[in-house]
């Protein structure tokens, strides 16, 4: 699937100006720690998490992952936001739980 | 090829930018995906360890014949007891450094995990050297 489909499928906020229109994404991680998310996120998973400090990016681009995901109406903040676009990390927002989010995910992708 | 970078201990929101350079450089090479997957979470957690627990220090990444090598050296507190450093979910970070999502206790398990040795010469008090090499 890819990452504008998922978007659009779950109602995504999309908060980077970074492009996605080429990324797949084949699956998620769930996850705050950023070295349980290092050593377990695969390539091409959405990253589904509350955090939402800067030490998030550099996780995202070693980790490759397609999008990170930030649920419960967790925002980030300018420096952030501005790090991301620099760097073409995507950054999606949800109002929806972890579980949610990754539920209906699941039924897209079965 | 040797890329040499400072770690600051000053500024965490930074963490991590050597290991992202550093793997970018190995892109460039056109290195196989999978070394350079490895390559970047064992260095970015080394690299977040001189950081957070060594208060900062330097890496040197060398790419040389059939092997990637990576000295990590901080002048921190060191390693009291390395044995119980290495189990998963073992941790010192502090509650500030835990609220920014370290602290897990994996850094070095991870590392074990994505290298094909690892070498800890540590002493309490006058610091720690990490040497990882992952071959090609
Ligand atoms: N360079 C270092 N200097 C001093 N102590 C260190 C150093 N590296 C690791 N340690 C000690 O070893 C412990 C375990 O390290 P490890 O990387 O496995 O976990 P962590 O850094 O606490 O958490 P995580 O890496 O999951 O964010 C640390 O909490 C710290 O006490
Ligand atoms: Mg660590």
């Amino acid at each position: 699937m890819k990452v504008s489909e998922l978007i659009k499928a779950l109602g995504l906020e999309v908060i980077t100006e970074s492009s996605y229109s080429d990324k797949e994404v084949n699956g998620c991680y769930i996850g705050d720690l950023l070295s349980r998310v290092m050593g377990k996120a695969q390539e091409n998973n959405a990253w589904i998490t509350i955090m939402n400090n800067i030490n998030i990016l550099a996780v995202a681009t070693l980790t490759e992952i397609s999008c990170i995901i930030l649920c419960e109406n967790v925002g980030v903040d300018e420096t952030v936001l501005s790090k991301a676009n620099e760097e073409g990390i995507v950054i999606l927002k949800s109002p929806k739980s972890a579980y949610e989010i990754a539920n209906e995910m699941g039924e897209i992708l079965k | 090829m040797i890329k040499r970078y400072i770690l600051s201990g000053e500024d965490f929101s930074i963490a991590g930018e050597a290991s992202s350079s550093f793997k970018a450089v190995l892109k460039k090479l056109g290195i196989d995906a999978g070394i350079i997957r490895r390559v970047a979470i064992a260095m970015y957690e080394a690299e977040i360890n001189t950081i957070v627990h060594g208060g900062g220090g330097e890496c040197e990444a060398e790419i040389e014949g059939n092997k990637i090598t990576l000295v990590f050296r901080d002048q921190g507190p060191g390693i009291p007891n390395l044995d119980l450093a290495m189990q998963e979910g073992y941790s010192t970070a502090t509650e500030e450094i835990r609220e920014l999502g370290f602290g897990a206790g994996m850094g070095l398990p991870n590392i074990k995990k994505y290298t094909d040795s690892m070498n800890i010469e540590t002493e309490p008090g006058k610091g720690t050297t990490v040497t990882l090499v992952i071959n090609l």
